[in-house]
């Protein structure tokens, strides 16, 4: 089974730059960088040191020149004297020691040593050397410190906003976009650009200066043999560029197939009962193959993209290096040019061999931090379709009623959208008790998920205590609205917790008291740690029919205006469920309540019932009235408590196509 | 997202992490652990040729990056006139090694990380498969989250290991290299600087206990921080619901905090080691000024010699570095090596036995012999329950909740071992037949509908791949799904979201019906099947299904009793045993617990 439609697409290895959306780059970079400007200061320090670090960088191939110039000079002035040698390598004397400071300072102010003293020379080289290291080491660390706060800083911040949007996304939006495609985004994707703020901006940064100062420096020391030494510049450039694009395309196709991975491994998991049932570990690990392989595949290729880039990137700077010592070496041996500044210039290049291989890593991390943000930007930009009105006030508790007013309702909001509820109208008031009933599928769910604004109507109107629902804050009407839903959901915590789940502070007496209401208490208590026992994941150490009374415990705890319970005993036993009903009819006696069932007996007491089919009330009345008037709700009355077998007594529904094809 | 410990999960749910949660160790073990080194090159045995092949291109390439340098040493002697090779000679030299160096380098590079991505693709595939073979009662006890963060972060984290650590034996080699050229060229200036080598030793010695507890703590906060992500995803709907999300956001909030101070602490201790090593180059580099210029001066070493050191001492440091920073990466890789290993480590307790039989043309009955069985040690929640399930006949398990009829059915399927007793089917022992025929001879119809993203068409074929449309077809209108899915904007084709949440609670039942049926078993086991489904569609299925289950045996629950008053034998159970067992009259006339459930199910209105 095709996890996902993007699969097919996935697949498919050609990376077609074609499809490449150009302007995201800039795009989703600028914001990223925009996100670290929040640490003004903290960036600077980043930003400084890596600045400062480079110069240092630039200053050892200087003094190295230097040295060896040094040498070389000292050698054919004939400066050489072995004793001096000995003695000046053998004590460290201060006064050679301070001489060699004093030699540092004029080397520093004056820009040329005095050969007075060639060791001292010497010595002064290598002391700045080690100065400059020290320094050069000291802010590299700095830098990369700094670079990892700001980055992890704007982390924080993209975490705490993304769990803050999910939160406040709508049902709408996490009905289509799959859990496992949302945890991949928390966590891979604010990797990838956590990591390119980390490093690879400053690391962008220091590239251009050091290019750019390497480029002068080599230049303003020679134009010719600086042009051939920086030749390769361009062609990296346009390597590079290229490969980013490349590295981008296969980034996005791989973390959809990571993703794709990544759903078909969870669904596995999730739904191992199944997967069990069936026999089908073939089945799925064909499944994980397909995926898998492409991705393997696709791995494959980004290798090849990126070293084949790399390889060729270095062979145009080896290239560059290569002419820069022929000529270079021509031009020493004709005496146009000291060795010193052929061994400056080939340091130089040196240099430029680190940036070179960071060229790739910073593509790589950029292309990665362009595909990743934008996903997080997807979700971070989403707009939530229910939110708080602006002028939106609290909602005032009144007596508890809650009215229908010809409600429409459709999933699909475009034009010509299925409709899935029209024209329900209703009203419950404190201590009354309304019944839905009809075959799957006709919005029973969908009218309950209606009242807390899951979702909103698309036509009609919902009050409660005369209040619209749209005009009241979300928080306080969801307060005010206690569901049970009809898909349980438990979280693997204790039974307390998930108990008093609306209200992590309520105490244990009012768990216990919800516990009992939901005639879960007796179970509870026979377990090895009581109220403390785990209930797995989703509640898998429950049976069915505990788990749905431990969703009515919590329901009940928190003390709502009106109660709704979506089939929310389908799996208790008929007698369980009388002893549910009567306490929970004593305990939440004066507030309205809306059951929904498919087992009549669960709505014998209603005031009233609807008979709803494909979204329309076609029906109602109480339990007396609609047996009297026959029809729809009598026969299904009577199907369920025929007393003689085998004959099916009944009429079937004639508004209801499903019943009539089968 | 890595390291996945207790309290890992849902601290925002209030508390995590006590009680017998299978919690597979902590992250306590996470030195270079050969256990783990020795496990992994398992994986990489079958692709041993591969890796000769990369570790030659790696001696290879780091030779010729070696000789570099030193042709540029040569380069520059002989421009000075101090050479014996004239400069053209040199240069040719110079682009043949650096044509090598593109192609060894290519080779390098993209054999070893194609090798990583091979292992690392058999390894999740291995985790995942063995995953499909370890009882549910371990899967039961362990979040799919905390799994996943095994199958795709540790992975993860030990594939960028791999990726980095050939070029680590390449840096490694690179070091050697070095140090050997260095010593060659000049003995003693070789072995001054090298002086520096100790010193950094000892500077890591101590650098290391220091930081590995904050790499520790940075990564299990990271963990912890993502799990709460991941588990406040999954139950969004009852977060909202609620109103849970102030406090989670609280709560979360403390976490990804936890998450930013140890990350930034553990940034800290990484970087201190900057400078540290950057110092030692800049001594290594002063000696080789002081001790090589003087050397240069007295004659003793020619200067392309003192500017090759140079070049050599500034090499040198970079493959130290990039080993130490390899040491966070190597870190964590082990710490996932033992993760991802504790998962391959779960025992399988149920397996195919040497000699299992192929269920075939046995008679479908099913037989519980004073079956004792319990999920939890010392709390059975069967107590020897003895069951005769006539071929071809339709049986009712009807009970309060909790009484233990979903446990039986999971152990007619062989979810789980039974603890005393044994189940038949067909005659045989579950434990003797395989587990592919048993699950082709059983198919079930689970009480909380699970259904795949993908396809309605895909899903309803599950059990079945090669299935046609019609056949799908067929199953849907047996169970009145038909209608609903035509209408459906794609009908068949219509993608389902997670868990089929675009449908209603009761279509999904109908499909995971369809799915049941399509298998065409021998054996149909119903648990609560049309529990949310009204009494028209069931009465409807319950007429198709007349016809389908004839040749077949099943197993019916349900709590609705006109559901299964026409089984042909009715089978009550209570806290785990069963109490009475007939047809729907002789129950009722009986007067015991399945009267009382019938006459709580006809309730009239005095009886409350
Ligand atoms: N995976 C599990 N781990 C621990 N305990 C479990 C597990 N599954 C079920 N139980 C316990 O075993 C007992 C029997 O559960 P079972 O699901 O068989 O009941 P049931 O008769 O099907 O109930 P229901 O009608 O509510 O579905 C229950 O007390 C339940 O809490
Ligand atoms: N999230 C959704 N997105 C799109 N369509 C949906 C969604 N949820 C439900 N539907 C569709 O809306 C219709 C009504 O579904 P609803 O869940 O309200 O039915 P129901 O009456 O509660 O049925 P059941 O008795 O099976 O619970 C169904 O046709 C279903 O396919
Ligand atoms: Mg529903």
């Amino acid at each position: 089974m095709s996890a996902t439609p993007h699969q097919s697409s996935a697949t498919n290895l050609d990376l077609d730059l074609s499809k490449l959306n150009l302007k995201a780059m800039p795009r989703v970079l600028g914001r990223l960088t925009r996100l670290s400007f929040r640490y003004p200061w903290q960036w600077f320090f980043a930003l400084s040191c890596a600045i400062a670090s480079a110069i240092f960088n630039l200053i050892t191939p200087r003094l190295l020149g230097r040295a060896v110039d040094q040498a070389h000079h000292l050698l054919l002035d004939g400066h050489t004297h072995p004793e001096e040698t000995r003695a000046a390598f053998l004590q460290l004397t201060p006064r050679l020691f301070g001489e060699a400071t004093q030699q540092a300072y004029q080397l520093i102010i004056d820009g040329h040593a005095h050969s007075a003293s060639p060791r001292a020379a010497l010595l002064a080289t290598a002391l700045m050397i080690v100065v400059a290291c020290a320094l050069r080491g000291t802010l590299t660390g700095l830098q990369g410190y700094w670079g990892e706060v700001v980055a992890q800083r704007v982390g924080y911040d993209l975490r705490l906003a993304f769990f803050e949007k999910l939160q406040r996304l709508s049902f709408g939006f996490h009905d289509v976009n799959h859990s496992g495609d949302l945890i991949a985004r928390g966590m891979l994707d604010l990797e990838g650009v956590r990591a390119f703020l980390e490093s690879g901006f400053l690391r962008a940064v220091v590239l251009l200066l050091l290019v750019s100062f390497g480029a002068w420096r080599l230049l303003s020391m020679d134009v010719n043999l600086g042009l051939i030494a920086l030749s390769f510049v361009p062609f990296v450039a346009w390597r590079a560029t290229r490969m980013g694009l490349l590295l981008r395309l296969s980034w996005q196709r791989l973390q959809q197939l990571m993703s794709d991975l990544t759903l078909t491994m969870e669904e596995n998991l999730q739904g191992i009962r199944v997967v069990r049932a069936f026999a089908s570990k073939n089945l799925e690990l064909a499944k994980f193959d397909q995926t898998a392989q492409s991705a393997l595949r696709l791995a494959n290729r980004r290798i090849t993209i990126r070293m084949g880039s790399m390889s060729m990137m270095n062979a145009a700077y080896y290239t560059a290096m290569g002419l820069v010592l022929w000529i270079g070496g021509q031009r020493v041996s004709q005496g146009v040019m000291t060795v010193g500044t052929l061994t400056e210039f080939l340091t130089f290049m040196t240099l430029l061999q680190q940036p070179i291989r960071q060229v790739g890593m910073i593509v790589n991390s950029s292309s990665r931090a362009t595909s990743a943000g934008s996903r997080l930007f997807e979700v971070l930009d989403a707009v939530p379709t229910i939110e708080d009105d602006t002028n939106a006030r609290d909602w005032v508790p009144g007596a508890g009623v809650l009215r229908f007013e010809a409600v429409d309702f459709a999933y699909d909001r475009r034009p010509g959208g299925r409709k899935i509820l029209s024209g329900i109208s209703f009203e419950v008031g404190p201590g009354k008790t309304l019944g839905i009933v009809g075959p799957p599928g006709s919005g029973k769910s969908t009218l309950a998920h209606l009242i807390p604004r899951f979702y909103d109507v698309t036509g009609g109107k919902i009050t409660l205590d005369g209040q619209d629902i749209r005009s009241v804050t979300l928080d306080s009407l969801r307060r005010a609205v206690g569901l049970v839903q009809q898909e349980i959901f438990l979280f693997d915590v204790s039974v307390h917790d998930n108990v008093a789940y609306a209200e992590p502070w309520a105490e244990e007496q009012r768990v216990v008291e919800a516990a009992s209401i939901a005639q879960i208490h007796d179970h509870v208590a026979g377990l090895p740690d009581g109220y403390g026992t785990r209930v797995g994941e989703r509640g898998v150490a429950l049976s069915g029919g505990q788990r749905q009374r431990m969703s009515i415990a919590r329901g009940l705890l928190a003390g709502r205006a009106i109660m709704v319970l979506d089939d929310s005993t389908a799996a208790i036993d008929t007698a369980t469920e009388q002893r549910v009903r009567s306490s929970l009819r004593t305990a939440v006696s004066n507030r309205g309540t809306i059951i929904i069932a498919h087992r009549l007996s669960s709505l014998l007491h209603a005031d009233e019932i609807l008979v709803l089919d494909e979204g329309r009330i076609i029906q109602r009345g109480t339990h007396a009235e609609l047996l009297r008037e026959g029809g729809n709700y009598a026969d299904l009355w009577a199907l369920q408590n025929r007393t003689d077998s085998h004959t099916p007594t009944t009429t079937r529904l004639r508004a209801n196509p499903i019943l009539e094809v089968a | 997202m890595s390291a996945m410990r207790g309290d890992g999960g849902g601290g925002h749910a209030g508390g995590f992490g006590v009680g017998h949660h299978h919690d597979f160790g902590d992250d306590a073990l996470t030195r270079f652990d050969t256990g783990v080194v020795r496990r992994l090159f398992g994986f990489v045995r079958p692709y041993r040729r591969i890796l000769a092949g990369a570790l030659l291109a790696v001696a290879l390439a780091t030779t010729v990056q070696v000789s570099i340098p030193l042709t540029v040493r040569y380069a520059v002697d002989s421009a000075v006139g101090h050479s014996e090779f004239p400069l053209p000679a040199v240069l040719v030299g110079f682009a043949l090694l650096i044509i090598l160096n593109g192609v060894l380098g290519y080779l390098q590079e993209s054999i070893a990380a194609r090798l990583a991505q091979r292992v690392i693709f058999d390894l999740r595939r291995a985790m995942f498969a063995h995953l499909q073979d370890v009882s549910l009662s371990f899967l039961d006890q362990t979040q799919v989250g905390r799994l996943m963060a095994r199958l795709q972060s540790d992975v993860n984290a030990l594939q960028e290991f791999m990726e980095n650590s050939v070029s680590a034996i390449g840096d490694f080699f690179l070091l050697l290299g070095i140090i050997a050229v260095l010593l060659w060229m000049d003995l003693r200036l070789g072995l001054l600087t090298l002086t520096v080598l100790p010193v950094l030793v000892l500077v890591r010695a101590i650098w290391i206990p220091w930081a590995r507890p904050k790499f520790r703590r940075a990564r299990e906060a990271s963990s912890s921080a993502n799990a709460a992500l991941a588990e406040n995803i999954n139950g969004i709907r009852t977060v909202q619901e609620n109103r849970r999300e102030a406090v989670n956001f609280d709560r979360y909030r403390v976490r990804a905090r936890e998450n930013l101070d140890a990350q930034i602490a553990s940034s800290r201790a990484s970087q201190i080691m900057v400078p540290a090593v950057d110092i030692l180059t800049g001594v290594a580099m002063g000696i080789v000024v002081i001790v090589g210029g003087d050397k240069v001066l007295t004659g003793e070493l020619g200067v392309g010699v003192m500017v090759a050191y140079i070049f050599y001492v500034q090499r040198f440091f970079d493959p130290i570095r990039t080993l130490s920073m390899q040491y966070t990466t190597m870190q964590s890789a082990m710490a996932a090596g033992h993760r991802i290993f504790d998962v391959l480590d779960v025992p399988v307790a149920i397996y195919d036995k040497p000699a299992a039989i192929t269920l075939k043309d046995q008679e479908p009955s099913i037989e519980f012999r004073q079956v004792t069985f319990g999920y939890r040690p010392g709390q059975p929640v069967l107590h020897d329950v003895s069951l005769w399930v006539e071929p071809y006949q339709t049986v009712a398990l009807v009970g309060p909740t909790g009484s233990g009829k979903t446990s039986l059915t999971a152990l007619t399927h062989r979810f789980y071992d039974v603890w005393q007793g044994s189940v038949l089917v067909g005659g045989v022992d579950v434990r003797d037949v395989t587990l592919d025929s048993l699950g082709h001879t059983i198919s079930m119809v689970l009480q909380e509908p699970f259904l795949f993203s993908g396809m309605i068409f895909d899903n309803i074929r599950y059990g079945v791949p090669g299935a046609s449309r019609e056949d799908v077809i067929a199953a849907a209108k047996a169970v009145s799904a038909h209608d609903f899915i035509v209408r459906m904007p794609e009908g068949y084709d219509t993608l389902l979201g997670q868990r089929g949440r675009n449908l209603s609670i009761g279509q999904r039942q109908l499909l995971s019906f369809a799915r049941a049926l399509l298998a065409d078993p021998k054996i149909l086991i119903l648990d609560e099947a049309t529990a949310n489904i009204d009494s028209f569609t069931e009465r409807d299925i319950q007429q198709a299904l007349k016809k389908l289950l004839k040749g077949r045996t099943s197993l019916v629950i349900a709590h609705r009793l006109a559901t299964i008053r026409d089984a042909d034998l009715i089978v009550v159970l209570d806290h785990g045993r069963i109490v009475e067992q007939g047809s729907h009259a002789q129950l009722l006339a009986k007067g015991g617990l399945y009267a009382r459930l019938h006459a709580s199910s006809h309730g009239s209105f005095d009886d409350l």
